[in-house]
């Protein structure tokens, strides 16, 4: 993942993309077709395709993402299915990730358990990446009290621990996942905001945004097809960054038992909260495998997002 | 709990000559004016928020509090107790005077009729004796992780502090929690499962159940911390004075101690700022797996029995503590770099 570990053919395309940003530059200024920009974009999709931690990380992912939409595909045992062999039985031929207090198959409740993380951390990811970099263009470009007054309120919001804002809206709310998705979306909505309008301030700077304003372009055209473009690396680097922080995020909710109605639908981070407190009488399969789950996914998701920055940055 | 992660960090943005020194004095007054009304605003904010929950929530929040069996009267007697039968200007405005005195009444359902300032402050001094413990463990180690990595910058030794703290920073605090348990409580007598230590033990007892939670807040920090300081090493040790001061001669230590040190660590020391709140209050998850009695647990134990008082002070002591200890970062920049100075007042 250090830059040393790329194989040395990348390295070199590396600095051929740092002699495109001067060309893409011009080009742009000059207003014509982007082809130095077509150029860096596939050598940098190329140096993200052949790194290790990219790789890595879309398998790990990739896995999961296999098991929420066909858990039938990986598993023949379902979720809340008594398994023959019976409650509390280690690791083994017969439950190869051994069964938990309830006789359930843990292996199968990972499986299934994959799935409403997978619902909910994308869905809110998205929504938040939306609404946070037209939030952050219009505040970056515009500038004013309005941006004055919304950058006050996000610095408001980003000194309580996200974590204890989310168990407030979720105690107000409801626990439905709709709720869930809701409050993890509005509360990763400030910190993108800020870090897309940091860089639409300092894009307007730029002599292209000048000169598209001489042209006489109105505001929402320079947002949305000038200053939009050129900050689509860093909406990129965020979109996987805080997807990393709402799987983190909703595990949490999860094991704090604030996510869902009930108790037995497979979920990891309920998992487990429901057997941690088995493990100083040994029986640690049914809640470390689940624990297990949600460190690989996060771990996963951000190797990802460092690729991708990585990428950018080559 | 790590939604500031991208904050920006204040350096020092032009360098203009001939500055005097009470004109940069004057920086610092107006950030901290500047800092001080922001904090009014954002404390305004959240009274606000905590002020709406119960008014705002589905269902009566007096049955949620007294339980499905509570007679009429006692419903009557608990909204009443609540302010709930006021607007909702009125309970701004007694909620804004409860945190100006300090005086939130007393606990529901928590700790029945037990005033929520003693409640909270009890819980306080827990969450402060895990910060603290936890901060003499995590700033040394990680700072000198950081330190090791960017002076083998590219070597092994490099590759394994950044790429084992980027793993374990990325994993939930509970996660790392429950590993430990499994891990280290059940093979060891020595490590304790609850974090509590029992009534009337000593400092040494105290400090040894502390000792997992703090190895998973360690877990969670180190890659965090000791990547920064790696970064800003790195910038430190690339720079001119850093180059003057070896060429000098100067053994490498006391480039280290004289001239690098000062400078590489004010990122970190802006960053353990923001993240002292999050230790305060982002732990919930934590102090569950081991039982802790700190703030984080008492907000959740509020939420779970209704017991709206504890809950709004809990919360508001949280952000408090948070905004403090922010302040007190930035000022401490703007200690260690005068030309941080500058910048403070403009931003």
């Amino acid at each position: 993942m250090t830059d040393d570990m790329m194989p040395p053919e990348v390295l070199g395309s590396a600095e051929l993309v740092g002699d495109g940003t001067a060309t893409q530059f011009e080009v742009t200024k000059t207003k014509q077709p982007g082809e130095g920009k077509k150029q860096i974009r596939k050598e940098q999709l190329r140096v993200l395709y052949t790194s290790p931690g990219f790789i890595f990380g879309v398998i790990i992912v990739g896995f999961w993402v296999l098991a929420a939409v066909l858990p039938g595909l990986l598993t023949t045992v379902g979720e809340k299915e008594f398994v023959e062999v019976g409650p509390r039985v280690k690791p083994g031929s017969d439950a190869w990730l051994g069964t938990d207090k309830n006789g359930w198959d843990v292996y199968a409740r990972i499986i299934y358990g994959a799935r409403p993380i997978l619902i909910v951390a994308p869905v809110a990811t998205a929504m938040a990446v939306i609404v946070g970099t037209m939030l952050g263009l219009i505040m970056g470009y515009y500038r004013g009290w309005v941006d004055e007054v919304l950058s006050r309120v996000i610095e408001a919001i980003l000194s309580i621990p996200i974590i204890l804002m989310a168990i407030l809206v979720v105690f107000t709310f409801g626990r439905s996942t709709p709720v869930i998705i809701g409050t993890i979306a509005v509360l990763f909505v400030p910190a993108i905001t800020r870090t897309i309008r940091s860089a639409a301030i300092s894009e307007s700077d730029l002599d292209y945004v000048m000169s598209a304003k001489m042209r006489g372009e109105s505001g929402l055209f320079i947002v949305s097809r000038e200053i939009l473009p050129n900050v689509i690396g860093l909406v990129v680097v965020e979109l996987t960054v805080r997807l990393g922080y709402a799987v983190f995020t909703y595990a949490t909710l999860a094991f704090l038992g604030f996510v869902g109605s009930n108790i037995t639908d497979a979920d990891w981070g309920i998992d487990v909260s429901q057997n941690y407190e088995q493990i100083v009488r040994d029986i640690w399969w049914p809640s470390i495998f689940p624990a297990i789950a949600i460190a690989s996914m996060v771990i996963g998701v951000n190797l990802i997002a460092d690729s991708i920055d990585k990428a950018l940055k080559s | 709990m790590k939604g500031s992660q991208r904050r920006a960090v204040a350096t020092p943005s032009s360098l203009h000559a001939g500055r005097l020194l009470n004109e940069d004095e004057d920086y610092v007054t107006r950030f901290i004016i500047r800092r001080l009304l922001l904090a009014l605003v954002t404390l305004a904010i959240l009274l606000v928020i905590v002020t709406l929950i119960p008014n705002i929530a589905p269902g009566d929040p007096a049955r949620k509090i007294a339980g499905g069996t509570a007679s009429p009267e006692r419903l009557i007697e608990v909204t009443e107790s609540l302010g709930l039968r006021d607007s909702v200007a009125t309970q701004l405005q007694n909620l804004s005077v409860s945190v100006f005195t300090l005086d939130f009444g007393e606990s529901f359902s928590v700790a029945t009729g037990e005033p929520v300032m003693s409640l909270v402050w009890s819980a306080v001094a827990n969450s402060a004796k895990l910060v603290i413990f936890s901060l003499i463990v995590i700033v040394p180690i990680s700072i000198l992780g950081g330190l090791i990595a960017a002076y083998r910058k590219d070597s092994w030794i490099d590759r394994v502090i950044v790429n084992t703290g980027l793993a374990f920073s990325a994993i939930p605090d509970f996660v790392a929690g429950v590993f430990l348990l499994a891990f280290l409580a059940v093979p060891f007598e020595f490590f304790k499962v609850q974090a509590s230590a029992p009534p009337g033990s000593g400092p040494l007892t105290q400090i040894q159940h502390l000792l997992l939670p703090v190895i998973a807040v360690l877990m969670v920090y180190f890659g965090y911390i000791a990547r920064i300081t790696r970064a800003g090493t790195i910038t430190a040790l690339d720079s001119d004075y850093a180059r003057t001061a070896f060429m000098r001669g100067l053994s490498t230590r006391d480039v280290f101690r004289k001239h690098i040190a000062r400078n590489a660590l004010q990122p970190t020391v802006a960053v353990l700022g923001t993240q002292l709140g999050y230790l305060f209050g982002g732990m919930v998850a934590l102090e569950i797996v081991f039982g802790y009695q700190g703030v984080g647990n008492l907000i959740i134990r509020a939420v779970d029995r209704a017991d709206y008082p504890v809950l709004r002070a809990g919360v508001l002591t949280v952000a408090i503590i948070y905004m403090l200890a922010t302040l007190a970062a930035d000022l401490l920049v703007a200690w260690m770099n005068p030309r941080a100075r500058q910048s403070l007042g403009d931003s």
